[in-house]
């Protein structure tokens, strides 16, 4: 394990885990929700690359999705509308030892955490992160969100959402120092399991936005491309997402994207409702400020008595 | 590695928690030796002549205030810190105040312009700011007039004012300084014109730069103070800036310092009383920042405030000596939770912030009580409400730490009242947050967060570190919110802590961390996190009376109200009065026995620095009447009547004016 120091020199013998070390309380959303589906995916991930769940911590805000970690047998903090960013963050700060997932919602990431949002990616510390984008305000009952569609009808918006929707993944590519930036759909898990590992494997902040079915108030917005595969776009590169290519064949149509090219990504990423998926960005060059945070863990206690006293020396009489 | 902390397999006996007070308790009653009030009497007059008076020996005080006020830039607080630093290290007291405009380059010649520095020296320890000042060196006369208008100087104060205003060019100027010149003999002051511009000339085109080190060589020859040792910090001030820069800056010095032995009239020496302990001085923010090293806290997440920020200027130039990180944040809310991120992982963090940081907290601070993740909240007070006065004095935030926050959170709330606890209050407060597991907040204000002060230096010890990251093995069995059902307190397991895997939530829980919204677990977890503070409390001292047990008139104070409040008892009780005071270091859980100590009392008031009613004023009678904070705080507590005086005055109350109102209060008394 990389950056470990002597607070975190622990010989625990490794176990082999099972699916079920994984899994936690009984999921409590609705039949058909997509939420189902990342987290199997996520639970999946863990087991083939053996995360051992002691270290593993998943971080959410409120909402449908960000009850996430209560489904997972890990560490995790369900914590405030819109925060759960500067709390991933964080703990990632002085912790270089754990794995690190971020579950938020449209509501929750882009629209009362976006200051959050814009400074995690810029940050661009070691986290996975998960948009599980349903279009709508679940938990609440069906308000409109940033990235309900112009027209969509909602409590709040009864004639229907009045402005052009935010387009997360427009918003992440044009902020400095992201790293990496991918698209999916829950309903191909080969795909969603796919892209979760390339943005797990990634070293920085991974940005994924999975395009997420609800049931009660959105279906309409997502069973179209469910039901006909043709109104989905595959980018595909070497450095892309590699997903199992027999079940990626249902997919008729595709598009070579190099990732590392940010100008095409955003050209890509402008139409939102084309459900392209793949990887838009990736870099490895980006500043990643866990470094800087992290610095100096692991002083011995008596090199830190004796740096406080060089410290007084300068408040000496 | 073995754990540090033992699993809470046996009940928790409150005892356990006995050496917090040690650790809050020790430091308090160090003797305070308090200065009378020589500064309230008229000095002799000090006449500038023409012949040479260094034949003169200094005349011998015990103490004396001095205020150095310039436009902005021009360097009267750095003149004044050098000063004072130059006091402090040859034994004297000091206790200095900064005096700051809202603009970083306000227009020259304003009032609202000014910028400078206060310095209270004496030959003992000193504890607060003082009333009027002796001595005022004014780099011009309107920034003059906004010491005049917060009542600074006095009839007789000495005011030593740049005379080159009555040459200027201009005609208002001249005529503005004329008048002025006339305002202050009307007002009593003995002004000293002195050529402050006329004699940087010598050495500097640019004068602006130069008046303050003339000024301070000024100081050195009025205080009869080391020049040897001023020569050496000049040369350490501006090592970076050449060797051309620094002797530009001595000879300033050691011109101000010969034109003040040439000719003025008097000069004082104050003696030193040199402590047998080796000695610090540093401002509270300094020492909040030191505490928190020593604390052994690696992560301090702040977002620029005023007056909270200089404690994280601080961090940063020195945290990484300890091994820690200063996160600036994106805003408030977000440098909050980073902290709470970081102590759920393991290490608890700091936060620094003042009111208007404070509110955007709150939600926050909820979830560390709910969650109970340990944190530490430093709320550097400032004016409020709203935007209010962001570098002044104010008391406000009390109720705000209390109490807001949704639904309800209970909290632990110190409040160091010196410099010194400054520093070791942030040893205490982590050692808080981590045994009852939740957030501490520590409340100073801009008057400790600026106020310099000399202090034994603290011997730093492992005992103080946090832990290491306890990463061993958590037994399966013990849920994560093992509440004792006595005491509510419980240990926490840590990320990396193998078995202890579970989801800390905002939300109702049960001790499994479950969510749960069944009535009889909500009321249970309210009634656990609750107990906690009465736990605490139950290890905690009652506090030491200031002056007689019993009398007629207690006064309660809390924070850097403590040095005026003592020197104010202790004035009026010279005087036979039967006074006594309290200052609360604890605001929650409050110490024990409060209403046994009030009830030795005829009348108990509070003096605070925040807003109260005044009784008598239009519409305010005995049911629509406001009490100052921690007066409504203590009524509620005790259901004794009482009262309190309370001013916002933006600046620190000077003792003569709390001496002032515990008299008219006695004189009320001894009438009814």
């Amino acid at each position: 394990m990389q950056g470990l120091k002597k607070d975190w020199e622990v010989e625990a013998p490794p176990r082999e885990c099972s699916l079920e070390d994984y899994m936690g309380a009984e999921p409590r959303w609705c039949p058909g929700c997509g939420d189902h589906s990342v987290l199997g995916a996520v639970q999946r991930l863990a087991r083939d690359k053996q995360l051992q769940p002691e270290r593993t911590v998943v971080v959410s805000g409120i909402g449908c999705s960000s009850r996430f970690p209560h489904y997972m047998k890990t560490y995790g903090f369900h914590g405030l509308h819109g925060r759960a960013f500067p709390l991933a963050c964080g703990v990632r700060s002085r912790r270089p030892d754990l794995d690190i997932f971020v579950v938020t919602g449209d509501g929750d990431c882009c629209a009362i955490g976006t200051a959050h949002w814009i400074h995690a990616i810029r940050y661009n510390m070691d986290l996975t992160v998960l948009l599980l984008d349903n279009n709508i305000y679940g938990l609440t009952k069906m308000q409109t969100s940033p990235t309900t569609r112009p027209g969509e009808r909602s409590n709040t918006h009864p004639k229907g959402s009045v402005l052009p929707s935010l387009n997360p993944i427009q918003v992440t590519l044009g902020i400095e120092n992201a790293s990496f930036v991918a698209q999916t759909i829950d309903w191909h898990p080969p795909h969603l399991y796919a892209t979760i590992k390339a943005a797990h494997e990634h070293r920085g902040l991974s940005f994924v936005r999975v395009y997420q079915r609800c049931p009660h108030y959105t279906s309409h917005i997502f069973a179209p491309a469910q039901s006909d595969p043709g109104k989905v776009v595959v980018m595909t590169h070497p450095d892309g997402i590699h997903a199992d290519e027999v079940a990626m064949k249902l997919f008729p149509h595709r598009v070579n994207h190099d990732p590392s090219n940010l100008e095409e990504a955003r050209k890509l990423a402008k139409d939102d409702e084309a459900f392209i998926i793949g990887l838009f960005y990736k870099s490895d060059e980006c500043a990643r400020y866990d470094q800087a945070t992290s610095q100096g863990i692991g002083m011995t206690g008596m090199e830190k008595v004796a740096a406080m006293e060089r410290a007084l020396d300068r408040f000496a009489l | 590695m073995q754990s540090l902390h033992p699993k809470p397999t046996t009940p928790i006996n409150s005892t356990k928690y006995h050496y917090l007070q040690e650790l809050a308790f020790q430091l308090l009653p160090y003797s305070r030796v308090f200065l009378r009030g020589t500064s309230s009497k008229a000095m002799q007059p000090v006449i500038a002549v023409n012949e040479p008076v260094s034949t003169r020996t200094p005349r011998q005080i015990d103490q004396h205030i001095v205020e150095i006020v310039s436009d902005s830039g021009e360097g009267a607080q750095t003149c004044g810190q050098m000063f004072a630093s130059l006091c402090a290290r040859s034994g004297n007291g000091i206790w200095t105040v900064e005096i700051i405009p809202a603009e970083i380059e306000p227009p020259a010649r304003s009032r609202a312009g000014a910028s400078g520095y206060r310095i209270r020296l004496g030959s003992q320890p000193v504890t607060n700011a003082g009333d009027t000042a002796d001595v005022v060196v004014a780099f011009n006369e309107q920034v003059l007039y906004s010491r005049i208008d917060t009542k600074a100087l006095r009839p007789g104060t000495i005011v030593y004012l740049d005379q080159s205003w009555a040459e200027h060019q201009a005609e208002d100027i001249r005529i503005k300084y004329a008048e002025a010149i006339k305002d202050f003999d009307r007002l009593g002051y003995i002004v000293v014109e002195i050529p402050i511009e006329r004699e940087c000339k010598k050495h500097t085109d640019d004068a602006r730069r130069g008046k303050n080190m003339w000024v301070l060589g000024l100081l050195c020859a009025l205080y009869d103070l080391d020049m040897d040792m001023v020569r050496g910090d000049i040369a350490k001030r501006f090592a970076k800036k050449g060797e051309g820069v620094i002797r530009k800056n001595v000879l300033l010095l050691e011109d101000g310092y010969d034109w003040a032995v040439r000719h003025t009239a008097e000069r004082f020496h104050i003696p030193a009383t040199k402590s047998e302990k080796p000695m610090v001085v540093m401002n509270g923010n300094q020492a909040i920042g030191l505490g928190v090293m020593a604390a052994g806290m690696e992560l301090c997440a702040m977002y620029p405030i005023t007056p909270a920020t200089s404690a994280s200027h601080f961090l940063a130039s020195a945290f990484d000596q300890v091994g820690g990180f200063v996160h600036q944040a994106e805003d408030e809310i977000a440098a909050i939770g980073f902290a709470i991120g970081a102590s759920y992982a393991g290490k608890t963090a700091v936060t620094i912030t003042s009111g208007p940081g404070l509110a955007l907290k709150t939600e926050f601070i909820g979830l560390a009580v709910m969650a109970e993740v340990p944190l530490v909240i430093v709320v550097v007070q400032r004016g409020g409400p709203s935007t209010g006065l962001p570098t002044k004095i104010e008391q406000g935030d009390l109720l705000a730490a209390l109490y807001a926050s949704p639904g309800d959170s209970p909290k632990i709330i110190i409040a160091p009242a010196t410099i010194e606890e400054c520093f070791h209050f942030m040893i205490t407060a982590r050692k808080l947050a981590e045994e009852f597991r939740g957030p501490v907040m520590v409340l100073t204000d801009a008057n400790l967060a600026t106020g310099q002060q000399p202090f034994p230096r603290p011997k730093c010890s492992e005992a103080w570190l946090a832990a290491p990251v306890d990463q061993s093995d958590w037994e399966k069995e013990i849920p994560p919110f093992a509440w004792d059902e006595e005491t509510g307190l419980s240990q926490r397991p840590i990320p990396g802590q193998r078995g202890g895997e579970h989801v800390v939530t905002g939300l109702a829980h049960d001790r499994a961390s479950h969510v749960a919204y069944e009535s009889a677990i909500n009321q249970q977890s309210m009634e656990m996190r609750s107990r906690k503070l009465a736990v605490l409390q139950s290890t905690l001292k009652q506090p030491a009376v200031h002056g007689a047990n019993e009398g007629d008139l207690l006064v309660v104070g809390w924070g850097s109200t403590l040095g005026a409040i003592e020197e104010a008892v202790d004035r009026v009780r010279a005087d036979g009065h039967r006074v006594s005071s309290l200052h609360l270091r604890f605001l929650s859980p409050f110490e024990p026995g409060l209403k046994q100590i009030f009830s030795r009392f005829k009348n108990v008031m509070t003096v605070e620095i925040n807003y109260s009613d005044e009784p008598g004023k239009p519409y305010i009678n005995e049911e629509s009447r406001r009490y100052s904070q921690l007066a409504m705080l203590l009524r509620a507590r005790t259901l004794m009547d009482i009262d309190c005086w309370s001013r916002v005055p933006g600046s620190p109350l000077p003792p003569a004016m709390i001496e002032n109102e515990l008299r008219r209060r006695l004189q009320v008394m001894r009438n009814a």
